[in-house]
C-alpha cells in the first residue's frame, strides 16, 4: 500500500498544538506519525523544507452545480479546483437542480464524488423542501446519507417558525444550522451593497440591516432552541458584534467569512463588473475591517470561499441582469495570507485552524487534524512562494473572479487526500 | 480605446466647458432654425434605445443631421433583443456594421459602461438606468449659462426622486465641478443620505421650501413611476408636498428658473401654471439639447477621426 513521507517542513496541527519542523509519514490512507527524522523504506518522499504541512483544509461553503447545472460546475471540476486551492474536504451547498433536500439527491452526491471527485465531499442538506422556507426537508434521512449541515444557501429562510422548528430538529439529530442571513423585503432587487457607491452607481443597494436582522432573530431562536448555529459568509459589522455576544452567553453559535469579504470592499469594485457581484455583497471599509477584526478576536470560527461557478454567458450580462457569486477555491489561501498573515493580524497557526479544526468543529467530522489514526489529509502551503493567478489556467468550468491576474505572496502547493498527491504546484 | 461619453463624473471641468462653449456655436439664432453643418460628413451614428424615449432620441437624430451625419434608430422592440439576443451580441452585430458611433439608453445602470468595455466603438450614453444622463446634465447647463455668467456660487435646487434620477446624478456632478451649491430635495425613501458623499457641495432637504429658498435655479424631476419599486407616496399627496406651485417661486430668487427634463406631468410634480410661467425655461432645455448634442457627436467622432486608422 501507498507510503508517503513529508520531509522537513513546519508542521501545524492545531488539533493538538504542535508547531515545529517535523515529518509527516503516512500509510494505507492514515497518518502514521509526526516526528523528527523519520524514514521510511520505499516511501514516495516529498521535500517540504521551507513550506508549512498542515492538516487538510476544510472548506465548509461551496457550490459545486451538480446536480442540475454541470455547465457551471461539477462534482468533479469543482473538487479539482478545490484540491488546487489546497483544500481537501468541501461541502457544496445544496442548491442543486433538483435541491438537495432528501435522500435520494444526498447519495447521488455521495457516489459522484467517490467516483469522481480528488477531496472528500461532504454535502449540506437543504433545511426546507425546494429550499422554498415553507416546510422541512428530510432532515433525518439526509443525516443518515451523509449530509453533514442543513442550509437552504443562496435564500433565507424568512418564515422564523420554520426556522425555530428547524432548530429544534437539527438539534436532536445533532446538526448544525446554517443560515444564508438576508432578509429579502429589506434587500429585494439590490445588486451591490447600499451605500455611497451604490448611489453613485445608480445600483440598488442590499443594506447591511438585511442581513443583520436575520442574525439577530436566529441567536435569538438559537437561545431558544439550543440548536448548533452557524452564520454564512458573515460580512456585515454588526453581524459579527452579534455573533460575539452570542458566545459571550454560551450559546453554540458560530460563523464563517469568506476571503473576498476580507479583501475588498464596495468601492474596490471595477464599476458594473459581475465578477464584484456576489450575496452578501462587497460592503463598506468600516464592516470588512469588523470581518478582520472578527476573524482576529474568534468572533468568526472559519473561512469558507462560498466557491460559486457561473458560466460567461450568465456573467455577461448588464449588471443588474448577472447571478450573484464568484469562484474561491483556488485564491483562498493567497487571499488569506494578503490580509491577515502577512500584515501580522493573525499567526500561521490561527490560520490554519480557520481552514481546519474550526469547520471541523462546527460541522462534527473528524477531519482537520494530524492526529496518529486520522485520514491522511495534508496541506502543504508556502508563505512565499511568488505566483500569479490566471483564471483561464482555473480547474473549475467557470471563470468569474475577481482575482483574475492578481499576483500573491504564498498559496497551496501541494494537496495530499487519504494519503496519495491529488494536486502539486 | 474608444471614447465615447459614459458619464459626467469621468469628465474634467474643461472637457465640459469645451462642450459648452462648443454648443453654443451650434445654437440657432433667434427666430432661426438650426443650420446646416458639413463636419460630419461620411460618417454614421446608430441610435440603439432599449427605453422608450422620443425627445431625446429626436435630438440626437437632428444633431447628427445637422452636423452632415447619417443617423438610424433602432428601439429594442423592433430589434433582435425581443428574440432573446443577449446585449453583447446585439451590440457586436451591430459593431460589425461599422457605425462611427452607438448612441445607447438601456433601463440597467452601467449597460453602456460595461459594453464599451467590450466594443471598440464609442457609445454616447443617453441615459443608463438610474444612473446618468450626460447630455442632459450639459444641456441644462448650457441653459442655466444662457442666463447667467457662472456656475460657480449658484444656489440650485434639484427636487424630487432623486434616488431613481439619472438626471439628477449627472447635473450633481456637473453642476459640483463648477463650484454650485446644489440642494437635493425629495422624500426621504427617495433622498439616500449617501448622495451627499458622491460630490462637494450637496446638502440635503426633505423639505421644499427650504430647498427653494433663496434657489438661482429649481429643477424638477419626473416622478418616475416604472423605477419605482418602493411603496410611495400616493399622488396627492407627492404634489402637496413635493410639487413646485406659482407660491414656491416667492421664495427663490426674483430671477429663479424653472428647469424640467422632460416629459412633465402637470399637476404630479410641477402645476401648469409654474410650468407655463415666465420663469420656465423647459422649451430652452430642449432647443439646448440639440446644440449640446451636436457638440458632443463633434468631440466624439473627431476623436475618433483622428485615430481612426488605428481604430479597426
Amino acid at each position: 500500500m501507498a507510503r508517503l513521507l513529508i520531509k522537513n517542513g513546519r508542521v501545524i496541527d492545531p488539533a493538538s498544538g504542535y508547531d515545529g519542523v517535523a515529518d509527516v509519514w503516512m500509510e494505507d490512507g492514515v497518518i502514521k506519525g509526526v516526528g523528527a527524522g523519520l524514514t521510511a523504506a520505499s516511501s514516495e518522499v516529498i521535500d517540504a523544507t521551507g513550506l508549512i504541512v498542515a492538516p487538510g483544509f476544510i472548506d465548509m461553503h461551496v457550490h459545486l452545480r451538480e446536480p442540475g447545472f454541470e455547465h457551471a460546475e461539477t462534482i468533479e471540476s469543482g473538487s479539482r479546483a478545490a484540491a488546487a486551492g489546497g483544500f481537501t474536504s468541501i461541502c457544496p451547498m445544496p442548491n442543486t437542480k433538483p435541491v438537495n433536500d432528501n435522500a435520494t439527491v444526498t447519495s447521488y452526491m455521495i457516489e459522484k464524488a467517490r467516483r469522481h471527485a480528488v477531496v472528500n465531499v461532504y454535502p449540506i442538506g437543504a433545511i426546507t423542501k425546494g429550499s422554498l422556507g415553507e416546510e422541512l426537508a428530510a432532515i433525518g434521512s439526509m443525516k443518515q446519507a451523509g449530509a453533514v449541515a442543513i442550509s437552504d444557501d443562496g435564500r433565507p429562510v424568512m418564515n422564523a417558525r420554520v426556522m425555530r422548528r428547524a432548530m429544534e430538529f437539527a438539534r436532536s439529530l445533532g446538526m448544525p444550522v446554517i443560515n444564508h442571513c438576508e432578509d429579502l423585503h429589506l434587500s429585494a432587487g439590490g445588486d451591490m451593497h447600499e451605500g455611497a457607491e451604490s448611489v453613485r452607481l445608480g445600483l440598488r443597494g442590499i443594506p447591511g440591516c438585511s442581513e443583520d436582522v436575520m442574525v439577530a432573530r436566529d441567536i435569538l431562536l438559537a437561545e431558544v432552541t439550543g440548536a448548533r448555529y452557524h452564520v454564512a459568509h458573515i460580512s456585515s459589522r454588526h453581524s459579527v458584534e452579534m455573533v460575539k455576544f452570542a458566545k459571550s452567553r454560551g450559546l453554540a453559535v458560530t460563523a464563517e467569512a469568506t476571503p473576498h469579504h476580507l479583501a475588498l470592499a464596495d468601492r474596490d469594485m471595477k464599476p458594473y463588473d459581475s465578477n464584484y457581484k456576489m450575496k452578501p455583497p462587497l460592503r463598506a471599509p468600516r464592516d470588512v475591517s469588523a470581518v478582520l477584526e472578527g476573524v482576529k478576536n474568534g468572533a468568526i470560527d472559519a473561512i469558507a470561499t462560498d466557491h460559486a461557478p457561473h458560466p460567461g454567458s450568465e456573467k455577461m450580462q448588464e449588471f443588474e441582469s448577472c447571478p450573484f457569486g464568484i469562484l474561491g477555491l483556488e485564491t483562498a489561501i493567497g487571499v488569506t495570507l494578503e490580509q491577515m498573515v502577512h500584515p501580522g493580524s493573525i499567526g500561521v497557526a490561527r490560520m490554519v485552524e480557520l481552514f481546519t479544526t474550526g469547520p471541523a468543529r462546527i460541522l462534527g467530522i473528524d477531519r482537520g487534524t494530524l492526529a496518529k489514526g486520522a485520514a491522511a489529509d495534508v496541506t502543504i502551503f508556502s508563505l512565499d512562494r511568488e505566483w500569479t493567478y490566471d483564471v483561464n489556467k482555473s480547474f473549475s468550468k467557470s471563470r468569474n473572479s475577481p482575482f483574475d491576474g492578481k499576483s500573491f505572496k504564498g498559496g497551496p502547493v501541494a494537496t495530499v487526500v487519504a494519503g496519495e498527491v491529488v494536486w502539486k504546484v | 480605446m474608444a471614447q465615447g461619453l459614459l458619464g459626467i463624473e469621468s469628465l474634467s471641468r474643461e472637457e465640459i466647458q469645451e462642450i459648452l462653449d462648443r454648443a453654443r456655436d451650434f445654437q440657432p439664432r433667434e427666430g432661426q432654425s438650426f443650420r446646416k453643418f458639413d463636419l460630419l460628413r461620411d460618417r454614421m451614428v446608430v441610435n440603439l434605445f432599449f427605453e422608450a424615449s422620443t425627445r431625446t432620441r429626436t435630438s440626437f437624430e437632428i444633431a447628427a443631421k445637422r452636423l452632415g451625419a447619417d443617423a438610424v434608430s433602432i428601439t429594442a422592440q423592433a430589434s433582435s433583443v425581443s428574440k432573446g439576443e443577449s446585449l453583447v451580441d446585439t451590440l457586436n452585430t451591430l459593431g460589425a456594421m461599422r457605425p462611427d458611433a452607438i448612441i445607447m439608453r438601456h433601463a440597467a445602470s452601467g449597460a453602456p459602461h460595461f459594453l464599451q468595455r467590450h466594443l471598440g466603438i464609442p457609445i454616447i450614453n443617453a441615459g443608463d438606468g438610474t444612473h446618468e444622463h450626460p447630455t442632459q446634465a450639459l444641456l441644462d447647463a448650457r441653459t442655466i449659462l444662457d442666463r447667467g455668467a457662472k456656475l460657480e456660487g449658484l444656489r440650485v435646487a434639484i427636487i424630487g426622486d432623486i434616488a431613481h434620477s439619472r438626471v439628477a446624478r449627472s447635473n450633481v456632478h456637473l453642476l459640483s465641478k463648477f463650484g454650485a451649491d446644489i440642494v437635493l430635495c425629495g422624500p426621504a425613501s427617495l433622498l439616500p443620505e449617501a448622495l451627499k458623499e458622491i460630490a462637494p457641495g450637496v446638502t440635503l432637504t426633505t423639505n421644499m421650501d427650504e430647498a427653494i429658498r433663496d434657489a438661482d435655479v429649481i429643477m424638477m424631476l419626473r416622478v418616475q413611476l416604472e423605477r419605482q419599486h418602493e411603496p410611495g407616496f400616493s399622488a396627492s399627496e407627492y404634489f402637496q408636498f413635493y410639487g413646485l406651485r406659482l407660491e414656491h417661486l416667492k421664495l427663490a430668487r426674483p430671477d429663479a428658473i424653472v428647469m424640467h427634463p422632460g416629459p412633465i406631468n402637470r399637476g404630479r410634480e410641477i402645476s401648469s401654471e409654474a410650468a407655463d410661467s415666465q420663469r420656465s425655461v423647459i422649451l430652452n432645455q430642449v432647443e439646448n439639447g440639440i446644440a449640446v448634442r451636436m457638440a458632443v457627436l463633434e468631440r466624439v467622432l473627431a476623436v475618433r477621426k483622428k485615430d481612426g486608422a488605428t481604430a479597426h
